[in-house]
């Protein structure tokens, strides 16, 4: 149930924060989604999608860091 | 996909699967909360590849599952009358109620829709002034903002013809529960992301040093569940406890604000009924008074309905971790995902029925 996909905005109508709505692109797929909870979004964000809202920004910074941790481990065993 | 396949990489999974071996020296048991992550340990077979050793129960966080029967009776209740449409997310429709499910009263002539999201339900009241349109809000602090917002927004409209059948619940409260019990094997917490990214983590810190647990909020990706895991194993065996965030890309300690503070508006903390768990104390989010106008237990009267749920189910023990879906005796004979008994079975993030569906040959 708290299944949340996510995607790219690439277009925002509306100027106050909780009617704001976002086109999200899901990789080819575009849907129209609420903005509402995303105040400080803006185009060319990843979100993610839960029922309608994007619900949260993703770090992408974060998502990197995540991934390099482990291609530096690998690297350090490669070189033991 | 963007930010989905890098976290299904197998040379990633492997040498996480490795490091647990390497770190794991005694048996643990840990609880996955989330039912979205039950569906993903069993799916990608992560607990068949985890050391003997390591235990991991399946919680309680599907909503579809722990939804009380009484509240399915209500929704059949109101979607039988005149005149009413009746909105639900899809995998509602298909839970028994006390006698029939949603789906089939729809082949009745109920006019039962399956929505993505409440907004949708609200635009049909919007375009539909002669009926009453109901939305059924189930589910937990990720679901409960958009349904928040929707009625915010059926207020300032002033809609007269639509109303929200709210069950939502809330995740700390049931760790708590399930923490205090006599009989709690649990030893550590893969925390439930997606509820994280509303809520933050702060409510997770009081839980982890009372109970001396480590708390991993967790992702859903195979990378991200393996990652959790052994962060979590990490802290048990260096005798450790604290709240730790694996899936930083999306949680902050602090969480959503705007959608905090919507939710505090429109709903109020509440002791609530769970399915196989019995009531756990400030464990609901009910509409509050200011809302009471679009709560749909008042609107059609259907707050005096109240049922018991059948004995034979021990769904209840599933969601403890003190049996396995293929040990309860009912499993796969007298229950099955069309025929579910309770909790476990009735949706698909259910542990038995992800038993069932992927592991029907233990």
């Amino acid at each position: 149930m708290c299944l949340a996909v996510p995607g790219k905005i690439t277009h925002i109508t509306g100027e106050e924060p909780l009617s704001r709505l976002a086109t999200i692109d899901f990789s080819g797929i575009q849907k129209q989604v609420s903005l509402a909870y995303l105040p400080e979004a803006i185009i060319n964000d990843y979100v993610v999608v839960h029922a309608g809202f994007a619900i949260a920004l993703i770090d992408q910074e974060e998502a990197a860091e995540t991934l390099k941790a482990f291609q530096e481990l690998d690297e350090f065993e490669a070189g033991l | 996909m963007k930010f989905v396949d890098e976290y299904r990489n197998p040379t990633l999974a492997k040498h996480l699967l490795h490091n647990i071996q390497q770190i794991t020296t005694q048996p643990w048991t840990l609880m996955e909360v989330c039912g979205g992550q039950t569906h993903s340990i069993i799916k990608h077979g992560i607990d068949q590849l985890l050391p003997d050793n390591i235990n991991l129960i399946h919680g309680p966080g599907c909503p579809v599952c722990v939804t009380p029967l009484e509240y399915i009776d209500k929704a059949l209740a109101i979607a039988q009358q005149k005149d009413v449409i009746f909105c639900s997310f899809g995998d509602m429709l298909r839970v028994p109620a006390s006698h029939q499910d949603l789906l089939s009263i729809k082949a009745q002539g109920a006019d039962i829709r399956t929505v993505y999201s409440p907004l949708d339900a609200l635009k049909l009241a919007q375009e539909n002034p002669n009926k009453q349109v109901v939305f059924f809000g189930v589910g937990f602090e990720t679901t409960a903002p958009t349904v928040a917002l929707t009625l915010y927004q059926a207020k300032q409209k002033k809609l007269k013809n639509f109303s929200v059948l709210a069950c939502h619940v809330r995740v700390p409260p049931v760790m708590q529960a399930l923490l205090s019990a006599e009989d709690n094997s649990v030893q550590g917490f893969l925390g439930a992301g997606h509820v994280c990214s509303i809520m933050g983590y702060h409510e997770y810190l009081p839980l982890a040093a009372q109970y001396k647990i480590p708390i991993v909020v967790t992702g859903f990706e195979p990378i991200d569940i393996l990652q959790g895991l052994y962060f979590c194993i990490q802290q048990l065996e260096s005798g450790q406890h604290y709240v730790e965030n694996q899936y930083k890309r999306l949680v902050t300690e602090q969480g959503n604000q705007p959608a905090q503070q919507l939710l505090q508006q429109v709903f109020s903390i509440v002791d609530q009924k769970w399915r196989g768990l019995g009531e756990i104390p400030q464990s609901g989010l009910a509409i509050s008074d200011e809302y009471a106008d679009w709560n749909a237990e008042q609107r059609f009267s259907v707050s005096n309905i109240n049922t018991q749920e059948p004995k034979n189910c021990r769904s209840g023990e599933i969601l403890k971790g003190l049996l396995k879906p293929h040990d309860c005796p009912e499993f796969g004979k007298t229950c099955t995902p069309d025929h579910p008994l309770g909790a476990t079975m009735v949706s698909s993030e259910g542990a038995c029925a992800a038993y069932y569906h992927y592991r029907t040959h233990v």
